[in-house]
Protein backbone atom coordinates (compact mmCIF):
# COMPACT_ATOMS: atom_id res chain seq x y z
CA UNK A 1 0.00 0.00 0.00
CA UNK A 2 2.75 2.37 0.97
CA UNK A 3 4.52 1.53 -2.28
CA UNK A 4 1.54 2.51 -4.40
CA UNK A 5 1.20 5.73 -2.47
CA UNK A 6 4.82 6.63 -3.08
CA UNK A 7 4.45 5.80 -6.76
CA UNK A 8 1.32 7.93 -7.01
CA UNK A 9 2.97 10.87 -5.33
CA UNK A 10 6.06 10.58 -7.53
CA UNK A 11 3.85 10.42 -10.62
CA UNK A 12 1.89 13.38 -9.33
CA UNK A 13 5.06 15.39 -8.83
CA UNK A 14 6.38 14.59 -12.27
CA UNK A 15 3.10 15.51 -13.96
CA UNK A 16 2.94 18.80 -12.06
CA UNK A 17 6.51 19.44 -13.19
CA UNK A 18 5.53 18.63 -16.80
CA UNK A 19 2.61 21.03 -16.56
CA UNK A 20 4.76 23.82 -15.18
CA UNK A 21 7.31 23.26 -17.97
CA UNK A 22 4.63 23.34 -20.64
CA UNK A 23 3.36 26.64 -19.27
CA UNK A 24 6.78 28.35 -19.47
CA UNK A 25 6.24 29.93 -22.91
CA UNK A 26 3.00 31.41 -21.54
CA UNK A 27 4.88 32.68 -18.48
CA UNK A 28 7.39 34.46 -20.72
CA UNK A 29 4.51 36.32 -22.31
CA UNK A 30 2.31 36.81 -19.25
CA UNK A 31 4.85 38.42 -16.92
CA UNK A 32 5.58 41.39 -19.21
CA UNK A 33 1.98 41.80 -20.41
CA UNK A 34 0.66 41.43 -16.86
CA UNK A 35 3.23 44.05 -15.89
CA UNK A 36 1.97 46.39 -18.60
CA UNK A 37 -1.58 45.84 -17.33
CA UNK A 38 -0.50 46.58 -13.74
CA UNK A 39 1.13 49.84 -14.77
CA UNK A 40 -1.97 50.84 -16.73
CA UNK A 41 -4.37 49.89 -13.95
CA UNK A 42 -2.38 51.94 -11.45
CA UNK A 43 -2.30 54.92 -13.81
CA UNK A 44 -6.06 54.58 -14.30
CA UNK A 45 -6.45 55.11 -10.56
CA UNK A 46 -6.97 51.56 -9.28
CA UNK A 47 -5.42 50.64 -5.94
CA UNK A 48 -2.71 47.97 -5.98
CA UNK A 49 -5.19 45.66 -4.26
CA UNK A 50 -7.82 46.17 -6.96
CA UNK A 51 -5.29 45.94 -9.78
CA UNK A 52 -4.24 42.50 -8.54
CA UNK A 53 -7.82 41.54 -7.60
CA UNK A 54 -8.87 41.99 -11.23
CA UNK A 55 -6.18 39.46 -12.23
CA UNK A 56 -7.64 37.05 -9.69
CA UNK A 57 -11.34 37.63 -10.39
CA UNK A 58 -11.42 38.30 -14.12
CA UNK A 59 -8.07 36.93 -15.41
CA UNK A 60 -8.42 37.85 -19.07
CA UNK A 61 -5.73 40.01 -20.63
CA UNK A 62 -7.46 42.20 -23.16
CA UNK A 63 -10.62 42.58 -21.05
CA UNK A 64 -8.53 43.74 -18.08
CA UNK A 65 -6.64 46.31 -20.15
CA UNK A 66 -9.92 47.64 -21.53
CA UNK A 67 -11.53 47.45 -18.08
CA UNK A 68 -8.73 49.46 -16.46
CA UNK A 69 -9.19 52.14 -19.11
CA UNK A 70 -12.96 52.23 -18.50
CA UNK A 71 -12.51 52.51 -14.72
CA UNK A 72 -10.11 55.38 -15.35
CA UNK A 73 -12.71 57.08 -17.55
CA UNK A 74 -15.32 56.58 -14.77
CA UNK A 75 -17.57 54.53 -17.05
CA UNK A 76 -20.78 53.18 -15.46
CA UNK A 77 -20.43 49.75 -13.83
CA UNK A 78 -23.04 48.17 -16.06
CA UNK A 79 -21.29 49.21 -19.27
CA UNK A 80 -17.95 47.92 -17.93
CA UNK A 81 -19.53 44.54 -17.16
CA UNK A 82 -21.29 44.44 -20.56
CA UNK A 83 -18.07 45.29 -22.40
CA UNK A 84 -16.25 42.54 -20.49
CA UNK A 85 -18.93 40.05 -21.51
CA UNK A 86 -18.60 40.92 -25.20
CA UNK A 87 -14.79 40.89 -25.12
CA UNK A 88 -14.71 37.51 -23.37
CA UNK A 89 -17.53 35.75 -25.18
CA UNK A 90 -14.99 34.03 -27.47
CA UNK A 91 -14.11 31.80 -24.51
CA UNK A 92 -17.33 29.88 -25.22
CA UNK A 93 -15.66 28.58 -28.35
CA UNK A 94 -12.60 27.45 -26.39
CA UNK A 95 -14.76 25.75 -23.81
CA UNK A 96 -16.88 24.00 -26.43
CA UNK A 97 -13.87 22.90 -28.46
CA UNK A 98 -12.16 21.27 -25.47
CA UNK A 99 -15.32 19.61 -24.13
CA UNK A 100 -14.99 16.33 -26.12
CA UNK A 101 -11.59 15.71 -24.48
CA UNK A 102 -12.72 16.15 -20.87
CA UNK A 103 -15.51 13.62 -20.71
CA UNK A 104 -14.50 11.89 -17.49
CA UNK A 105 -14.04 15.08 -15.47
CA UNK A 106 -16.33 16.02 -12.59
CA UNK A 107 -18.30 19.27 -12.76
CA UNK A 108 -16.19 20.77 -9.98
CA UNK A 109 -12.97 19.82 -11.79
CA UNK A 110 -14.30 21.31 -15.02
CA UNK A 111 -15.11 24.51 -13.12
CA UNK A 112 -11.55 24.75 -11.80
CA UNK A 113 -10.22 24.14 -15.30
CA UNK A 114 -12.63 26.62 -16.91
CA UNK A 115 -11.78 29.40 -14.46
CA UNK A 116 -8.26 29.59 -15.91
CA UNK A 117 -9.13 29.04 -19.55
CA UNK A 118 -7.53 31.90 -21.49
CA UNK A 119 -6.46 32.40 -25.11
CA UNK A 120 -3.04 31.04 -24.25
CA UNK A 121 -3.93 28.11 -22.00
CA UNK A 122 -6.57 27.13 -24.57
CA UNK A 123 -3.95 27.23 -27.32
CA UNK A 124 -1.59 24.99 -25.35
CA UNK A 125 -4.33 22.50 -24.42
CA UNK A 126 -5.93 22.35 -27.83
CA UNK A 127 -2.51 21.56 -29.31
CA UNK A 128 -1.86 18.85 -26.73
CA UNK A 129 -5.23 17.14 -26.15
CA UNK A 130 -5.57 15.46 -29.57
CA UNK A 131 -2.33 13.55 -28.85
CA UNK A 132 -3.80 12.28 -25.59
CA UNK A 133 -5.15 14.21 -22.61
CA UNK A 134 -2.48 14.45 -19.88
CA UNK A 135 -3.31 13.76 -16.22
CA UNK A 136 -5.59 16.21 -14.42
CA UNK A 137 -2.64 17.30 -12.28
CA UNK A 138 -0.62 18.23 -15.36
CA UNK A 139 -3.52 20.06 -17.06
CA UNK A 140 -4.31 22.08 -13.94
CA UNK A 141 -0.58 22.74 -13.34
CA UNK A 142 -0.37 24.42 -16.77
CA UNK A 143 -3.31 26.67 -15.85
CA UNK A 144 -2.20 27.53 -12.32
CA UNK A 145 1.36 28.33 -13.45
CA UNK A 146 -0.01 30.62 -16.14
CA UNK A 147 -2.30 32.51 -13.77
CA UNK A 148 0.41 32.81 -11.11
CA UNK A 149 2.74 34.42 -13.66
CA UNK A 150 -0.07 36.78 -14.67
CA UNK A 151 -0.59 37.68 -11.00
CA UNK A 152 3.14 38.28 -10.47
CA UNK A 153 3.29 40.48 -13.57
CA UNK A 154 0.25 42.54 -12.60
CA UNK A 155 1.41 42.96 -9.02
CA UNK A 156 4.90 44.05 -10.10
CA UNK A 157 3.41 46.47 -12.61
CA UNK A 158 1.04 47.97 -10.07
CA UNK A 159 3.76 48.32 -7.43
CA UNK A 160 6.78 49.52 -9.40
CA UNK A 161 4.85 50.84 -12.40
CA UNK A 162 6.52 53.87 -13.90
CA UNK A 163 10.07 52.70 -13.22
CA UNK A 164 10.20 50.58 -16.37
CA UNK A 165 8.20 52.15 -19.15
CA UNK A 166 9.29 50.26 -22.22
CA UNK A 167 9.53 46.49 -22.65
CA UNK A 168 10.12 46.79 -26.40
CA UNK A 169 13.95 46.52 -26.38
CA UNK A 170 13.59 42.94 -25.10
CA UNK A 171 10.89 42.11 -27.66
CA UNK A 172 8.76 40.70 -24.88
CA UNK A 173 5.77 42.07 -26.76
CA UNK A 174 6.46 39.46 -29.45
CA UNK A 175 6.38 36.38 -27.19
CA UNK A 176 2.65 35.81 -27.47
CA UNK A 177 2.34 36.36 -31.26
CA UNK A 178 5.32 34.00 -31.74
CA UNK A 179 3.72 31.44 -29.42
CA UNK A 180 0.45 31.65 -31.32
CA UNK A 181 2.29 31.04 -34.60
CA UNK A 182 3.97 27.97 -33.11
CA UNK A 183 0.73 26.61 -31.65
CA UNK A 184 -1.13 27.16 -34.89
CA UNK A 185 1.56 25.32 -36.84
CA UNK A 186 1.50 22.45 -34.33
CA UNK A 187 -2.27 22.05 -34.71
CA UNK A 188 -2.30 21.85 -38.47
CA UNK A 189 -2.31 18.22 -39.49
CA UNK A 190 -4.40 18.02 -42.67
CA UNK A 191 -4.59 20.25 -45.72
CA UNK A 192 -8.17 21.33 -44.97
CA UNK A 193 -6.88 22.94 -41.76
CA UNK A 194 -4.38 25.09 -43.67
CA UNK A 195 -7.22 26.36 -45.84
CA UNK A 196 -9.46 26.96 -42.81
CA UNK A 197 -6.66 28.81 -40.97
CA UNK A 198 -5.86 31.02 -43.98
CA UNK A 199 -9.50 31.84 -44.74
CA UNK A 200 -10.41 32.52 -41.12
CA UNK A 201 -7.35 34.72 -40.59
CA UNK A 202 -8.10 36.82 -43.67
CA UNK A 203 -11.77 36.97 -42.68
CA UNK A 204 -10.84 38.27 -39.21
CA UNK A 205 -8.70 41.01 -40.78
CA UNK A 206 -11.49 41.99 -43.21
CA UNK A 207 -14.11 42.01 -40.45
CA UNK A 208 -11.87 44.14 -38.24
CA UNK A 209 -11.40 46.61 -41.11
CA UNK A 210 -15.18 46.67 -41.59
CA UNK A 211 -15.52 47.83 -38.00
CA UNK A 212 -17.00 44.66 -36.55
CA UNK A 213 -14.51 45.19 -33.75
CA UNK A 214 -14.67 42.75 -30.87
CA UNK A 215 -16.98 40.38 -32.69
CA UNK A 216 -14.56 39.75 -35.54
CA UNK A 217 -12.78 36.79 -33.88
CA UNK A 218 -16.06 35.03 -33.03
CA UNK A 219 -17.74 35.68 -36.38
CA UNK A 220 -14.64 34.69 -38.37
CA UNK A 221 -14.27 31.48 -36.33
CA UNK A 222 -17.92 30.47 -36.75
CA UNK A 223 -17.68 30.93 -40.52
CA UNK A 224 -14.20 29.38 -40.78
CA UNK A 225 -15.02 26.21 -38.83
CA UNK A 226 -18.27 25.82 -40.80
CA UNK A 227 -16.34 26.09 -44.07
CA UNK A 228 -14.01 23.38 -42.76
CA UNK A 229 -16.94 21.01 -42.20
CA UNK A 230 -18.41 21.91 -45.61
CA UNK A 231 -15.09 21.10 -47.36
CA UNK A 232 -14.89 17.87 -45.40
CA UNK A 233 -18.43 16.86 -46.40
CA UNK A 234 -17.82 17.67 -50.07
CA UNK A 235 -14.57 15.68 -49.88
CA UNK A 236 -16.27 12.61 -48.37
CA UNK A 237 -19.14 12.78 -50.84
CA UNK A 238 -16.76 12.97 -53.77
CA UNK A 239 -14.80 9.99 -52.48
CA UNK A 240 -18.07 8.18 -51.92
CA UNK A 241 -19.14 8.91 -55.52
CA UNK A 242 -15.93 7.55 -56.95
CA UNK A 243 -16.07 4.34 -54.94
CA UNK B 1 -10.69 59.77 -6.89
CA UNK B 2 -12.11 56.41 -7.81
CA UNK B 3 -14.34 54.60 -5.32
CA UNK B 4 -12.22 51.46 -4.82
CA UNK B 5 -15.09 49.55 -3.24
CA UNK B 6 -17.33 50.19 -6.25
CA UNK B 7 -14.46 49.09 -8.51
CA UNK B 8 -14.15 45.85 -6.57
CA UNK B 9 -17.88 45.12 -6.80
CA UNK B 10 -17.85 45.84 -10.54
CA UNK B 11 -14.93 43.47 -10.92
CA UNK B 12 -16.95 40.69 -9.32
CA UNK B 13 -19.54 41.25 -12.05
CA UNK B 14 -16.79 41.22 -14.68
CA UNK B 15 -15.54 37.96 -13.19
CA UNK B 16 -18.96 36.31 -13.42
CA UNK B 17 -19.55 37.27 -17.07
CA UNK B 18 -16.04 36.04 -17.90
CA UNK B 19 -16.35 32.75 -16.04
CA UNK B 20 -19.76 31.67 -17.37
CA UNK B 21 -18.78 31.56 -21.08
CA UNK B 22 -15.66 29.63 -20.05
CA UNK B 23 -17.65 27.15 -17.99
CA UNK B 24 -21.08 26.51 -19.53
CA UNK B 25 -20.10 24.82 -22.81
CA UNK B 26 -17.77 22.47 -20.90
CA UNK B 27 -20.52 21.62 -18.42
CA UNK B 28 -23.15 21.15 -21.09
CA UNK B 29 -21.17 19.28 -23.72
CA UNK B 30 -18.57 17.16 -21.90
CA UNK B 31 -21.18 14.88 -20.34
CA UNK B 32 -22.87 13.84 -23.58
CA UNK B 33 -22.09 12.44 -27.00
CA UNK B 34 -22.39 15.15 -29.59
CA UNK B 35 -23.57 14.53 -33.17
CA UNK B 36 -20.58 13.68 -35.43
CA UNK B 37 -21.13 16.84 -37.48
CA UNK B 38 -20.82 19.01 -34.35
CA UNK B 39 -17.70 17.11 -33.25
CA UNK B 40 -16.01 17.68 -36.60
CA UNK B 41 -17.08 21.35 -36.48
CA UNK B 42 -15.51 21.68 -33.02
CA UNK B 43 -12.32 20.11 -34.35
CA UNK B 44 -11.87 23.05 -36.73
CA UNK B 45 -12.45 25.64 -34.01
CA UNK B 46 -8.90 25.72 -32.53
CA UNK B 47 -7.20 26.26 -35.89
CA UNK B 48 -9.81 28.82 -36.92
CA UNK B 49 -9.83 30.78 -33.67
CA UNK B 50 -6.02 30.85 -33.41
CA UNK B 51 -5.75 32.15 -36.97
CA UNK B 52 -8.49 34.72 -36.31
CA UNK B 53 -6.59 36.07 -33.30
CA UNK B 54 -3.14 35.81 -34.88
CA UNK B 55 -3.40 37.28 -38.37
CA UNK B 56 -4.86 40.67 -37.34
CA UNK B 57 -2.10 40.98 -34.72
CA UNK B 58 0.54 40.45 -37.41
CA UNK B 59 -0.96 42.40 -40.32
CA UNK B 60 -2.45 45.26 -38.31
CA UNK B 61 -0.62 45.50 -34.95
CA UNK B 62 -1.56 49.18 -34.60
CA UNK B 63 -5.13 48.85 -35.84
CA UNK B 64 -4.68 49.58 -39.52
CA UNK B 65 -3.15 47.33 -42.19
CA UNK B 66 0.61 47.75 -42.22
CA UNK B 67 2.68 45.69 -44.65
CA UNK B 68 5.62 48.12 -44.65
CA UNK B 69 9.11 46.95 -43.68
CA UNK B 70 8.63 48.76 -40.39
CA UNK B 71 6.08 46.18 -39.26
CA UNK B 72 8.45 43.78 -37.49
CA UNK B 73 5.58 41.64 -36.17
CA UNK B 74 4.75 40.71 -39.75
CA UNK B 75 8.27 40.20 -41.11
CA UNK B 76 9.49 38.18 -38.15
CA UNK B 77 6.54 35.80 -38.64
CA UNK B 78 7.78 33.70 -41.63
CA UNK B 79 11.04 32.64 -39.91
CA UNK B 80 9.04 31.84 -36.77
CA UNK B 81 6.62 29.76 -38.87
CA UNK B 82 9.53 27.91 -40.44
CA UNK B 83 11.23 27.15 -37.12
CA UNK B 84 7.91 26.01 -35.64
CA UNK B 85 7.33 23.74 -38.63
CA UNK B 86 10.82 22.20 -38.43
CA UNK B 87 11.19 21.83 -34.67
CA UNK B 88 7.56 21.16 -33.69
CA UNK B 89 8.21 22.63 -30.28
CA UNK B 90 7.15 25.82 -28.57
CA UNK B 91 10.37 27.29 -27.23
CA UNK B 92 12.55 27.47 -30.35
CA UNK B 93 10.10 29.59 -32.39
CA UNK B 94 9.39 31.91 -29.44
CA UNK B 95 13.12 32.47 -28.85
CA UNK B 96 13.81 32.97 -32.57
CA UNK B 97 10.95 35.48 -32.80
CA UNK B 98 12.15 37.47 -29.80
CA UNK B 99 15.79 37.48 -30.91
CA UNK B 100 14.77 38.62 -34.40
CA UNK B 101 12.51 41.43 -33.23
CA UNK B 102 14.88 42.58 -30.47
CA UNK B 103 17.88 42.36 -32.83
CA UNK B 104 16.25 44.38 -35.62
CA UNK B 105 15.04 46.99 -33.12
CA UNK B 106 18.55 47.22 -31.69
CA UNK B 107 20.27 47.66 -35.06
CA UNK B 108 17.70 49.89 -36.69
CA UNK B 109 17.07 51.83 -33.51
Amino acid sequence: MEDTNTTTSVLMKSSVFCGVTRALPIVMGYVPIGFAYGVLAKQAGLSVFNAVAMSVLVYAGSAQLIGAGLFGAAAPALSIVATTLVVNLRHMLFSAALSPYLKGWRKSELAIFAYELTDETFAVHSAGFPEGVPSKAEVIAVNVTAQLSWLCGSWLGAVVGGLIKDVRPLALDYTLPAMFIALLVMQIKVRAEIIVAALTGVLAVVLTLMGVGRWSVIVATLIGATLGVVFEQIGTRREGGEA
Amino acid sequence: MIDQQAVFLTMIGMGVVTFLPRLLPLWLFSSRDLPPLVVSWLRYVPVAVLAAMLLPSLVMPEGQIDVSLGNLFLWAAPPVFLVAWKTRNLFAPVIVGMVLVAGIRLFLG
